[in-house]
């Protein structure tokens, strides 16, 4: 059975995003990405280190743009000026590439979005022509803003980024899921297999990470038990699951033809 | 002689040059960058036309991991 999924018009087979930062190098990254089964992948936008960088192998040369679709962030941006402009420059960089992760940061110790700055920044890209995926809280109202402004996709945070602590409130998610006509994709916060699969049986629609990735003591591995883990909760979402109740009093054993009992 | 600002670093060069020329000294040929002068985007197709004069204030950006 097909479940393709379509973000700003275009069909993916998997549900899983990924995150190309903290690898130890390149190769690794390249490895691990495979492994995830991720099609889209997102890239950060940073100075050209100059002098240095002559001749050295750059993440392109191992996630060519021709495999995969990048999702330029705008990671460390802290208002809504530098975001935009970050990603104008991601745009003239992949030959006008538009489709984006916009993130707007309002503290750098917990990395908190702003969304005051989030709400303006997007405003401006969706009228500049960007299909804009953002990051955001799991504020339901907020959710609904960004859709109404014209975001392609609404990636509410499970936990903080980097955190691993998994899905912290999956009520707020479910309120964004159920009122998204968007796609809905946790972002940010997952740490282990066990949380994809929960923000995916939630109903999301996918699962963006990194850092439960790259920051796994075998990165290549837990790449493919995130992918199992989104494929899993994905296939129980859509499977439907019993509910749950305190008691049954019905057992899956027939009661009848019980051998005699004294 | 003219100054530059590439990334925040004042670079002497011996005279003006076009983005293009600057792109072939920072061995930057081939790859993917950006180009940002004085706050505006000079996209590819304006790289061998477009002149850098003394003060100019450039960014110049990549694609790097990141999550």
């Amino acid at each position: 059975m097909t479940d393709l999924f379509q973000i700003a018009g275009k069909t993916y087979h998997s549900r899983l995003l990924v995150g190309t930062g903290k690898y130890k190098d390149f190769d690794e990254t390249r490895a691990a990405i495979v492994e995830s089964g991720a099609e889209i992948v997102t890239v950060a936008i940073r100075r050209v280190n100059i002098g240095q960088t002559a001749g050295e192998p750059s993440l392109l040369d191992y996630l060519p743009p021709s495999e995969f679709t990048y999702l330029p962030n705008t990671a460390g941006c802290y208002s809504a000026d530098d975001a935009i402009r970050t990603l104008r420059l991601a745009r003239e960089l992949l030959d006008d590439h538009k489709l984006v992760k916009l993130e707007v940061l309002g503290d750098p110790q917990t990395l908190y979005p702003n969304i005051r700055e989030t709400l303006k920044a997007a405003e401006v890209l969706v009228k500049e022509g960007f299909d804009v995926m953002v990051y955001t809280s799991d504020d339901p109202i907020v959710a609904r803003e960004l859709e109404q402004i014209g975001c392609c996709a609404i990636m509410p945070l499970a936990s903080l980024i980097g955190s691993g602590m998994g899905i912290l409130n999956p009520w707020n998610l479910r309120l964004i899921i159920e009122q998204s006509q968007v796609p809905v994709l946790v972002d940010a916060g997952v740490g282990t297999a066990s949380d994809a699969t929960i923000g995916m049986e939630l109903g999301c629609d996918g699962v963006l990470m990194n850092t439960a990735i790259a920051g796994a003591r075998d990165p290549i591995r837990m790449a493919r038990a995130m992918k199992l883990a989104v494929e899993s909760g994905r296939e129980a979402f859509l499977a439907g699951r019993m509910p749950k109740k305190l008691y049954s009093g019905d057992p899956s054993s027939p009661l009848a033809g019980l051998i005699a009992t004294k | 002689m003219i100054q530059l600002s590439i990334n925040g670093e004042a670079r002497p060069f011996p005279a003006a040059l076009t983005v293009l020329q600057l792109a072939e000294q920072l061995e930057l040929i081939g790859k993917r960058f950006a180009v940002e002068v004085n706050g505006e985007i000079v996209p590819k197709r304006l790289h061998a036309e477009t002149t850098l004069n003394d003060g100019d204030s450039l960014e110049l950006v990549v694609a790097v991991g990141g999550g």
